[in-house]
């Protein structure tokens, strides 16, 4: 199963489970369609109908208002944008409504939202291409996951759904295995097996994608597969690397990190948003101050230099973190 | 009875709008090949509304657009090779190869590079205006939108403060009924989007967008209104594409019929049986223009694909950049 179909199992699920929940976002399921900007919610009415599936104008200060606002009044609403750039239009609403009503009210309401972004640079030019996890695991009352495989994007989704905080879910485009006109030219298809049976995947467990001895790499989202495709390089000159899907950014795993760096003593955290102030910026400092003692090495991270997103391929390319350019940081974190 | 038009004007009117037609049927052509990146979203059906809003503007007047805005750049002047040169993300491309479909644009003839952010460029064609009139120029904007945007925040804030600053701002909103998929009367429940324009005190026109000198007569009213110091208009031009949204969208969510009535007013067509209706100037003639247009097209393809690409690092310029590693 691919993700984007994992997406609409867990969403249908849900649906099916409760009937609060409901989806809304711009041309999510329009008759003849495309089931949002990658599929995801294509096909959703047929089974639903329209009243639970929102086709909205192009508005979305709306769109994540009204979903605080439904939220907070009983309903569960899946919201989405069709490019997480577009996040940008409704920050004022995730910021300063969704993650502060809760807590503004004294715990008196509670905002059981999902926002779901696609992330991630595919040559559209940098006003279709920012990966924003950083944004968001900055602002207080917000819950960040990012699924890299089907099975987690669905076990996760669902957890999201019935979280009674507002989550954000960061989804990458080249890897959600959108099919037809909506396919991406250099996407992966990580498709993986989703059990027949419900599960549900609990926040803040971190996944180890591969074991190894002598670095542990932090990876989400994409840069999981560019981390993959390094480790196998890495591992023909002899250089072990541990890999660690985090899942959810907010609540983070420190505890299998730090596990992992007890026997690596090396840290290196990839990630595609820009690299200042970002996500990794975040967990480096974290273990630095828990976990220092476990280093032998300073901790690297790669991310992609703090510029726009670049349209020509050549030059996004050299931006965003390449298997080789991680295997290069590697080789270099194993000589320090 | 005598032509409000002049003839020589109509056929300059009909040799922008078929230059547009066939930019981008050649853009569509090569991008299906593969060979170039990114996406696109074309405007095949509206060059009507493209020309006639532009053709009289001045070099120094701007222009903002949209993420589908290769024809309002190619009707404000931005050359046709810079254009080409960008869609290949080549070096001498408008934007450096930096920007792509979407942001193509060139601040030296006013075309301030495109924003595709829907609704992102109304509020920033209000600043445009504003500077025009705190310079004391009688320079004007034209700020193209989608029908799609006027259900953004950003349409409402800046249409109300184009109307209280009296700002040289011409919104030029085409209506071609969709937005992406959605149809414009599933998310608005008013006929015309024109009638806005009372809730700010902005006068407004309702215009035929697929024909090019009708658009054009409502522009040069427009403009003259924004030059003279009489504030802003609204201008609603009702028109259709004829491409998909974006990349190959089969268009599956229009109705069949609705696409068969827009495609019989096709503004080239329309423009080009007013050409030799009223005998402005021969077939043959007209043919030879059309010639010259796509000669000009192809050398572009030629200039773009003998064009060095950037290097890698040039990503790390025209931008404040620290320094990283
Ligand atoms: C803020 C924002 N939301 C959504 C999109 C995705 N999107 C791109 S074009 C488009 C439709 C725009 O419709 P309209 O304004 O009518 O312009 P048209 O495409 O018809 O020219 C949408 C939804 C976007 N680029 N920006
Ligand atoms: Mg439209």
């Amino acid at each position: 199963m691919s993700i984007a179909e994992a997406l609409r199992e867990a969403i249908k699920e849900e649906m099916r489970r409760d009937e609060r929940v409901f989806c809304l976002g711009e041309d999510i399921d329009v008759e003849g369609g495309f089931g949002g900007a990658f599929t995801v919610t294509l096909g959703l009415s047929k089974e639903f109908g329209h009243e639970r599936i929102l086709d909205t104008p192009i508005s979305e200060i709306m769109i994540a208002g009204a979903a605080v606002g439904a939220a907070m009044t009983g309903m569960i609403p899946i919201a989405d944008v069709q490019y997480g750039d577009f996040l940008f239009c409704m920050m004022d609403q995730m910021a300063n409504n969704a993650g502060k009503m809760t807590y503004m009210s004294g715990g008196t309401v509670k905002v059981p939202m999902v926002m779901r972004a696609p992330v991630g640079a595919t040559t559209r030019g940098a006003q279709h291409a920012q990966s924003l996890e950083g944004f968001f695991t900055h602002i207080p009352g917000l819950k960040v996951i990012c699924p890299s495989t089907a099975y987690d994007a669905k076990g996760l989704l669902k957890t999201a759904i019935r979280d009674e905080n507002p989550v954000v879910v960061f989804e990458h485009k080249l890897l959600y295995g959108s099919k037809g006109n909506r396919a991406e030219k250099s996407a992966l298809s990580p498709v993986g097996e989703v059990p027949e049976e419900e599960y549900l995947i609990p926040f803040g467990v971190a996944a180890i994608r591969r074991e190894g001895t002598d670095i542990t790499i932090v990876a989400n989202l994409l840069m999981i597969y560019r981390a993959m495709e390094a480790a196998a390089i890495l591992e023909k000159e002899g250089i072990s690397v541990e890999i660690i899907d985090p899942r959810t950014l907010v609540p983070f795993d420190y505890e299998t990190v730090i596990n992992s760096i007890k026997k690596t003593s090396r840290l290196m955290i990839v990630e595609e948003d820009t690299r200042r102030n970002g996500w990794g910026a975040e967990v480096a400092a974290q273990i630095a101050e828990d976990a220092i003692y476990y280093l032998d090495a300073p901790i690297k991270r790669v991310a992609t230099y703090d510029v726009p997103i670049p349209f020509a391929p050549v030059m996004e390319n050299f931006v965003v973190p390449s298997a080789q350019r991680i295997a290069e940081e590697a080789r270099k974190l194993m000589n320090s | 009875m005598k032509e409000k038009i002049d003839g020589q004007k109509v056929l300059g009117l009909y040799e922008k709008m078929f230059l547009i037609r066939k930019y981008e049927e050649k853009i569509y052509f090569l991008f299906l090949e593969g060979i170039m990146p990114g996406t696109i979203h074309q405007s095949q059906g509206q060059e009507a509304t493209a020309v006639g809003m532009l053709y009289d503007l001045r070099k120094e007047d701007y222009m903002t657009s949209t993420h589908r805005p290769a024809g309002h750049c190619l009707a404000k002047g931005v050359t046709v090779d810079s254009m080409m040169a960008e869609m290949f993300a080549k070096k001498t491309g408008c934007c450096k190869g930096k920007g792509g479909a979407m942001h193509t644009g060139d601040i030296s003839v006013g075309a301030i590079p495109a924003i595709a952010i829907v609704g992102g460029g109304i509020p920033v064609a209000v600043g445009v205006g504003l500077s025009c009139k705190m310079r004391k120029t009688d320079n004007v904007v034209v700020c193209f939108f989608g029908d799609g945007a006027t259900n953004e925040g950003a349409f409402h804030e800046s249409l109300n403060a184009a109307a209280i600053w009296n700002l040289p701002v011409i919104f030029a909103c085409e209506n071609n009924l969709y937005g992406a998929s959605t149809h414009i009367r599933q998310v608005t429940k008013i006929k015309d989007l024109a009638v806005r324009g009372d809730a700010y005190g902005i006068p407004w026109e309702i215009v035929d967008g697929n024909d090019v000198i009708k658009v054009n007569e409502a522009a040069i009213r427009a403009i003259e209104r924004a030059r003279n110091g009489s504030g802003t208009t609204f201008l609603e031009l009702k028109t259709y594409r004829r491409s998909g949204h974006s990349r190959n969208d089969a268009c599956g969510y229009r109705d069949k019929k609705e696409e068969k009535e827009w495609f019989e007013k096709d503004p080239l067509t329309i423009c080009k049986n007013y050409i030799l209706e009223k005998k402005i100037t021969t077939l043959q003639k007209l043919e030879e223009l059309e010639k010259k247009v796509l000669d000009e097209i192809d050398n572009a393809v030629e200039y773009a694909k003998s064009s060095p690409y950037p290097e890698p690092q040039d990503a790390l310029t025209d931008v404040y950049f620290e320094g990283g590693k």
